[in-house]
């Protein structure tokens, strides 16, 4: 089974993401912060990341710079979700190594049409 | 719903745009049909049906629009575009080399995902560049080919199919909308036309898209339409229907590409009888299509 590590500081999206990705198959890994996801990236990668912007202690950017530096770091698909719904928000996420990018609110239908995207489906 | 209003309803669908609902669809009429009959001002269904009855024809049009306009996304089903890129824009490249132009229709187009999904792939195609590349998008209804025509989605309708890529690449924010920008929409020709009714005056074409509306017609509608569509169609080119539609059981005049799901080619033994053509390539072959 392919994990996929869902990073948010809202405990209500992480269950509602998890519901969903649990649906589609993966078994699922939680963190509230780019710092705490960080850790769970240095014990075992996930096939997937689903990634919140706006966090405290680490944002989701800062966390995928630094997990894309990481030793194959390059491998897990991460798709940014969040409420920055702004095409220099979306850009830059691209630039910085994100596959795909959900515009919140989101529903189980966009999660799936964005995780065939890039594959993991 | 009284079964006599219901009855009428559906003789005049069948009528109308060929959809063929089934004795058991009183739900999905209820629920297009009845915010129609407040917006109109009327209590419910039965008032509807007799001011159709009295002859409000605008309020006939809108019905059939209700229950016609039916669900579409960028990128439906996808494997129809991995088709279109990786095997039928190729072999039409090579078959198409002397006279560098396409055209393609796409019948019940719908709000326009599926032919600016049409339109992007040509656009990323760069052996095309410099062709003469035609989309024509059909429509029963007007209303969804103006809100095609204008090109611009919701959040909601550009995250459901459409690679992030794309968005950024061919779309303008406005606010919590996007649309496309407008060298991609003036790749695409909109036209209102009723698929029961002749459509020969389109002209022939290379590719031609019919996802997802024949599903609503009845056996006989269907061939005829299949019949009338195999001589719009290039001798070499290439039928694309949806994921739960096919040509088995209904028609000759196309038969399926065994490894390319939802597509289909001309009969050539069929059209060999008619006497319509002696010798008809397979587009996809030039390509060496699995």
């Amino acid at each position: 089974m392919r994990t996929c590590l869902v990073v948010d500081d809202s405990s209500v999206i992480r269950k509602v993401a998890r519901r969903i990705l649990e649906g589609l198959d993966f078994q699922i890994v939680e963190a509230e912060d780019g710092e705490k996801a960080l850790e769970v990236c240095k014990r075992g990668l996930p096939d997937a990341i689903l990634l919140d912007w706006n966090m405290p202690v680490m944002d989701g950017y800062e966390f995928l710079g630094a997990l894309r530096r990481m030793p194959g770091g390059d491998q897990p698909k991460v798709v940014f979700c969040t409420t920055e719904n702004d095409v220099a928000h979306i850009a830059r996420a691209l630039h910085a190594g994100a596959n795909e990018y959900i515009m919140k609110p989101f529903d189980k239908d966009i999660v799936t049409a964005k995780f065939q995207e890039v594959g993991l489906i | 719903m009284t079964p006599l209003d219901y009855d009428f309803l559906r003789k005049l669908l069948k009528e109308r745009s060929g959809l063929d609902l089934s004795a058991d669809k009183q739900y999905l009429v209820e629920s297009r049909l009845i915010p129609l009959a407040r917006r109109a001002g009327l209590p419910g269904i039965a008032e509807l049906v007799a001011k159709i009855k009295a002859g409000a024809e605008k309020l006939t049009s809108d019905v059939v629009e209700a229950m016609t306009t039916n669900e579409t996304f960028f990128f439906r089903d996808k494997i129809p575009f991995d088709h279109l890129r990786e095997a039928i824009l190729p072999a039409l490249v090579q078959a198409r080399a002397s006279r560098r132009s396409l055209r393609i229709w796409c019948a019940a187009s719908s709000t326009g995902q599926e032919p600016y999904s049409i339109a992007m792939c040509v656009k990323e195609f760069a052996a095309l560049s410099g062709w003469r590349v035609e989309i024509v998008a059909t429509d029963l209804s007007q209303e969804v080919l103006e809100k095609s025509k204008a090109g611009i989605y919701s959040q909601f309708e550009v995250q459901r199919g459409l690679p992030i890529h794309m968005l950024v690449k061919y779309f303008t924010q406005t606010g919590e909308l996007w649309q496309l920008n407008a060298d991609i929409r003036a790749m695409v020709q909109h036209r209102q036309l009723n698929l029961l009714q002749d459509f020969s005056h389109l002209g022939t074409f290379d590719v031609i898209f019919c996802r997802n509306v024949l599903i609503y017609f009845d056996q006989d509608t269907k061939a005829g339409i299949f019949d009338r569509l195999s001589r719009m169609l290039e001798p070499d080119g290439v039928l694309a229907l949806g994921a739960a539609e096919s040509v088995v059981g209904i028609s000759d005049a196309f038969k399926p590409y065994a490894d390319r799901r939802g597509l289909y080619r001309l009969n050539t033994e069929r059209a060999a009888r008619a006497g319509v053509s002696a010798a008809m390539p397979q587009v996809l072959k030039l390509v060496g299509a699995r």
